[in-house]
């Protein structure tokens, strides 16, 4: 695959990462396209969530670059360098504000966006700031959301906690968006309902890396899926591709489960 | 409970005007609980100031720092100092103290700020106690040590000396001829503490102040949302710390003495008791815990057997006896006591503080749906812990 056919958002080349003798990633090499969903699937310990945290900046990988908009992400960088630059994460357990209200958690990710990682603003009113309240209400409008919009975060359910974290990711409009196993934890209705957000926003071109476990989400949403087992990637395609490879079915019925 | 919350510009005036005259009209009430006299009053809005500081640090961010003491014993000596080298006018002595509180603050911050929790806590305890030590010890040059820094009739005062100011015998801080004790003293505190709580109001109504609460309640999701929560800590820190140098400020004004005694651990511990006892994070509560403790320092303390004595004296005397036997342990040396169980069953029943029983109680009797609504939002609470 090459970058004239499509742009390339973050092109991982030859990472390797070990913890003491444990080979976690082993010679990776990923490109991510613009507007693609980018599903990377893999047994228990396959190194998906190592992989994704070398992204971030949570843990350094030893060899290898990762290349986003010019910038080498393994070259030490915050996590909040890293949501500057255009980079916003979902997490496996969802990560919201619980003391604040809906609406504020929702706000919050919007001001990032337009102040920077700091500013000191103190003698400027919360309630001032119409434009941020205007687009964080319109966004938990589109999440059905904004009626209960003054209730506590810490209140709702794991499924609402999840959509109001893609609502907080999504009001900064990243470049790039990682999400890591969206559906964990979730019933039925609340993974279909889940699905559905993920569709509605895949439908606006926005780039997204996903870590699932689920194959039904990975199946209905995915472009392009990477198979993540020990370490390497084994098989790279599309889904139809997938799902008939027998180094993927050997790696989930056969004797590959670490 | 709400801690931030979208408020009318109308109804936050609302609450600073009554704010301003509840402090202004302080001599009326105090003289209604026993405490009507300047010093007391002082001390009122002198450590309400503190703890209103204090709380933009420990209430807003959760980071308890055990070390605050330091930074109003910096204030008191570098306000006395100001007295001594250039004038005994307030404002100067003011505007140093925040200058020079706030960038100990900066530096004792930037160190302790690299850790959290309970290590954040012994950090700060530590430079604490060491600038308390070295006060006393190797800064006695500058300290004066254990007899503590006075104002003396032949300091300096270049300022005053070049206006032609005469020095008193016993120098008093003034404000433009106007001399600073007694009720004068505590009006000069009063107006600093009410520029104190609109910067605090100002704050807890701010961008600002909603990134400090949202650090506090979720540091990962935070540092992932592309803000450094660094500077943001360190600004709190700085503030609070600059309050504090504000509140030594004024310590120094009502009294041009300042000791190393300030900056002792209890000193620090105290102001935590107040934020916690008034109600943490809340704009009120760390006023309301500070006029507590202070009065029960002054007014429980005062109480003696004697007084004991002619309270119940009414009774045949071996009840009076068994009464003022029970009751005299709780009273006089013994208000610590009293404190304590105060805090205790502050914490049991209202973790809120004075503050949320407040709340309550104004939710019992005013209105009906009122308690339903703060049932309603504390199964909430209980549901998302």
């Amino acid at each position: 695959m090459s970058a004239e056919q499509s742009n390339i958002v973050l092109d991982i080349s030859g990472v390797n990462k070990s913890f003491g003798g444990l080979q976690a990633l082993s010679d990776i090499n990923l490109q991510i396209e613009e507007g693609k969903t980018h599903a990377i699937i893999g047994p228990n310990g396959a190194g998906k969530s190592t992989l994704l945290n070398t992204c971030i900046g949570l843990l350094q990988a030893d060899t290898g670059r990762i290349d986003f908009e010019g910038h080498d992400l393994t070259k030490g960088f915050m996590p909040h360098d890293i949501n500057q630059m255009g980079i916003s994460r979902v997490f496996q357990t969802p990560q919201i504000f619980p003391d604040l209200s809906i609406l504020e958690n929702v706000m919050i990710p919007a001001f990032a966006k337009r102040d920077g990682s700091f500013k000191l603003n103190i003698f400027k009113a919360l309630r001032d700031e119409k434009a941020i309240e205007e687009e964080a209400l319109h966004f938990l409008e589109d999440l059905g959301m904004a009626d209960q919009h003054h209730n506590h975060a810490g209140s709702l359910s794991r499924g609402n906690k999840r959509r109001l974290e893609l609502a907080m990711c999504l009001i900064q409009h990243p470049k790039l968006l990682l999400l890591d196993e969206p559906t964990a934890g979730m019933a039925r209705h609340d993974t279909n309902q889940t699905i559905e957000l993920l569709m509605k926003i895949k439908a606006r071109g926005m780039t997204k890396v996903i870590i699932e476990h689920d194959m039904h989400v990975v199946f209905s949403l995915a472009d392009k899926i990477s198979v993540l087992a020990q370490g390497a990637i084994i098989a790279e395609g599309h889904p139809d591709e997938i799902k008939g490879h027998p180094k993927v079915r050997e790696a989930y019925l056969g004797s590959a489960e670490v | 409970m709400k801690i931030i919350e979208l408020s009318t510009s109308k109804r936050d005036l609302l609450i600073l005007v009554v704010f301003s005259v509840i402090v202004l009209i302080a001599p009326f009430w105090g003289s209604l609980i026993g405490a009507g006299y300047p010093d007391l009053l002082q001390k009122f809005a002198i450590f309400g100031l503190f703890a209103v500081g204090y709380n933009i640090l420990f209430g807003l961010t959760g980071y308890l720092s055990f070390g605050h003491a330091a930074f109003l014993g910096v204030g008191s000596y570098v306000a006395v100092w100001s007295f001594k080298l250039f004038t005994m006018n307030a404002l100067p002595a003011i505007a140093f103290s925040i200058v020079f509180s706030g960038i100990f603050a900066l530096v004792i911050g930037f160190l302790c700020l690299r850790r959290t929790g309970i290590y954040f806590s012994i950090l700060t305890l530590a430079f604490a106690q060491m600038s308390y030590k070295l006060a006393y010890s190797v800064l006695t040059p500058i300290t004066n040590g254990e007899t503590g820094l006075f104002v003396l009739k032949d300091d300096p005062r270049v300022i005053d000396g070049a206006l032609g100011i005469a020095s008193a015998e016993n120098p008093l801080a003034s404000l433009f001829g106007i001399t600073l004790n007694g009720y004068e003293g505590f009006y000069f505190c009063a107006v600093v503490l009410i520029l104190g709580f609109w910067l605090s109001m100002k704050i807890f109504r701010s961008p600002f102040g909603m990134k400090l609460v949202a650090i506090k309640s979720n540091q990962t999701r935070m540092e992932y949302t592309g803000f450094n929560h660094r500077p943001y800590l360190l600004a709190a820190f700085v503030i609070s710390g600059m309050y504090a140098g504000l509140a030594g400020a004024l310590l120094a004004v009502v009294d041009p003495t300042a000791g190393a005694e300030r900056m002792v651990w209890t000193a620090s511990g105290e102001v935590v008791l107040m934020t916690i006892l008034g109600g943490l994070g809340t704009m009120f509560g760390p006023l309301i815990g500070a006029a507590t403790i202070k009065y029960m320092e002054n007014i429980f303390s005062g109480i003696n057997d004697t007084l004991l004595g002619t309270w119940f004296d009414f009774l045949p005397q071996a009840l009076t006896d068994l009464l003022v036997t029970i009751v005299s342990p709780f009273v006089g040396s013994g208000w610590h006591l009293t404190l304590g169980l105060t805090f205790m069953m502050i914490m049991i029943f209202l973790p809120g503080g004075m503050v949320e029983g407040a709340q309550k109680i104004k939710a019992k009797f005013f209105n009906k749906s009122k308690t339903e609504q703060v049932e309603s939002e504390q199964l909430e609470k209980d549901g998302a812990a």
